[in-house]
């Protein structure tokens, strides 16, 4: 048995491991959302019944999307080394782990957009579509405006799922929470080192939640928010 | 004024092609409200759908105020758009936005900038009788009231011609009434040219100069509703005017018997009874009554006359401008 770390080691671990953690969940859901929330609208706006069907443009998108969807996380960790080094000068390390995370979460969010603006009912679109406004202001001031409180809750869910992802990181030196817990935990029967990681991933999870959940409750104007 | 011209439409289904339109002719003359009718899957919204650039058409051509619009696209096709004021069928406002804003959308398209685009927004919010609630959202607002407002968007570019499809088929029959006085409002007030799709007789009768009556994507019957009315054999009578229940045995008390429809000032006046005493019949109604068409007032009754000058009596009333449809009624009747 391997003795205990003490309490002030284990914080001082917490404390390196969540800034990690939060630095390319933060970093890497910005990027996935960005380069996401186009490839969502292109999916959407391609989609039968959208605004500018195209029926190959959006079957050859969609087909890609699933496809980087269907990609385990550690295979892009691995497979993207070479593009990790050309982007982030180095393959290893948190700013590395930058690299791999965003492009895997880019179809991710990609399928979650376009599920999202789908809900913006046809009359809505179609009675902005008669006072000849072009694509691009409806995709702007109606299918992304009209969405807006769930592209938040679905942003949420990204970054609590690129948290989740991060814990792989490890494997290319990335650091994070999921990285302590394995290497300072499970893997040197540290139950103390262990069980605090995911107290801290557990709080950090609720609370991400509950922020993007308010923020996407503060910005609705239907029913409910009426403050 | 819209014109559609041998318009016709199908779509590839499951089971094959399903044919929408099938040679659709419909003249509406500017400033006048025509209603399309007709049963479910009739077309009616496919149409109105051709009319708004929604929807390209196979064949025909659609001439608003004398433009074809049918091959148009892309600017023109958008600045054609907004010279036609659409309210799409169904909940079509913007939830996250106010009621001013939902109005202020075709503005904010058509590039009109901030100072104007508030006035014309309080012009219209006042037109529909919503002014105290600019501020509100969709979700605080009750069915007619958003289908007012989505009316007033309709009209916010200042179009020449309004197309509503169903503005009244979720809602009961007291705010029907204020969203029909808005579509009114918009004919008396500012000139446009409406069109409104609807299965409820009830629009039609409270505020169409015309009716077109659709079925299996063909027009069936169309003119004014009040020739319409006058012609016994039309639909738009059928649905429209008093019903006559059928009374075999007073019938037979009588000479002759007819339904005669009166429009306007003779519908109330003493038309039937003058006609009595002019040729010296017994003149009764047999069924019956009186409605009302938008303003004018309109009668459908049936009558049975006895004595010699029936025939004439008849033939004054029908003179003196009422549609008189003989009934055959025995040997005589069937000569007559
Ligand atoms: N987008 C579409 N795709 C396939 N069929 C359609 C479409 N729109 C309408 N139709 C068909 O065309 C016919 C007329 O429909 P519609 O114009 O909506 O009728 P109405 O409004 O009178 O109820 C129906 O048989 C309907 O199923
Ligand atoms: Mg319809």
């Amino acid at each position: 048995m391997n003795e205990v770390t003490p309490w002030s080691d284990v914080i001082d671990y917490l404390v390196k491991a969540t800034g990690e953690s939060l630095y390319m969940m933060g970093i890497s859901t910005l990027v996935a959302v960005l380069l996401g929330i186009p490839l969502g609208v292109w999916l959407q706006v391609t989609a039968p019944g959208g605004l500018r069907p195209h029926p190959f443009v959006h079957r050859i998108l969609g087909f890609v999307v699933d496809l980087g969807r269907a990609m385990p996380f550690i295979i892009l960790l691995v497979v993207l080394t070479w593009l990790t080094r050309f982007i982030a000068g180095q393959s290893i390390g948190p700013s590395a782990a930058i690299v791999p995370l965003s492009i895997g979460t880019v179809p991710f969010v990609g399928r979650l957009v376009q599920n999202v603006l789908a809900e913006v009912h046809v009359s809505v679109v179609e009675a902005a579509v008669t006072t000849g406004s072009g694509t691009l202001r409806i995709v702007r001031s109606v299918l992304l405006r009209e969405s807006l409180p769930a592209l938040i809750n679905a942003i949420g869910v990204t970054v609590i799922a690129v948290l989740g992802y991060s814990a792989m990181a490890g494997v290319i030196g990335g650091g994070g929470l999921g990285d302590l817990a394995i290497r300072l935990g499970y893997q040197s029967f540290d139950n103390r080192v262990l069980w605090s990681t995911v107290a801290v991933l557990a709080v950090l999870t609720t609370l991400l939640q509950f922020v993007f959940t308010r923020i996407a409750r503060t910005v609705d104007r239907r029913r409910h928010a009426s403050v | 004024m819209i014109t559609v011209e041998n318009l016709t439409k199908s779509f590839s289904g499951r089971t094959g092609a399903v044919v929408a339109l099938d040679g659709v002719t419909l003249e509406v003359a500017a400033g006048t409200v025509c209603g399309v009718v007709g049963p479910s899957g009739s077309g009616k919204s496919t149409l109105a759908r051709c009319v708004a650039l929604l929807e390209r058409p196979d064949s025909g051509a659609i001439r608003v105020d004398g433009t074809d619009l049918v091959s148009l696209g892309g600017s023109a096709l958008r600045a054609a758009r907004r010279q036609i004021g659409v309210v799409p069928q169904g909940d079509s406002l913007l939830r996250q936005r106010t009621a001013a804003g939902n109005v202020a959308l075709p503005l904010e398209s058509a590039g009109v900038p901030g100072p104007q685009r508030r006035t014309r927004v309080g012009e219209l919010l006042d037109l529909v009788g919503l002014t105290d609630k600019a501020g509100s959202y969709p979700d605080q607002l009750s069915g007619g009231q958003r289908q007012r407002i989505a009316v007033a968007r309709a009209l916010a570019a200042n179009p020449s011609v309004l197309l509503a499809d169903e503005p009244t088929s979720a809602l009961d029959p007291e705010t029907t009434g204020s969203v029909l006085t808005v579509l009114d409002r918009a004919r008396a007030e500012l000139g446009v040219t409406v069109l409104v799709v609807t299965h409820d007789m009830g629009v039609v009768r409270r505020i169409c100069d015309d009716v077109a009556v659709l079925d299996h994507g063909r027009v069936i019957e169309h003119g004014k509703v009040l020739d319409l009315v006058a012609d016994a054999g039309s639909r738009t009578s059928g649905s429209l005017l008093p019903s006559v229940d059928q009374n075999p045995e007073a019938e037979s008390k009588y000479d002759r018997v007819a339904d005669v429809v009166l429009v306007g000032f003779a519908a109330v006046g003493a038309l039937l009874p003058e006609a009595a005493s002019r040729f010296g019949v017994e003149l009764g109604l047999l069924g019956g009554g009186l409605t009302r068409l938008g303003e004018t007032p309109v009668a459908r009754f049936r009558v049975g006359l006895t004595g010699e000058r029936s025939d004439s009596a008849l033939e004054w009333i029908s003179e003196a401008g009422a549609a008189v449809q003989r009934k055959p009624k025995g040997p005589q009747g069937v000569a007559a």
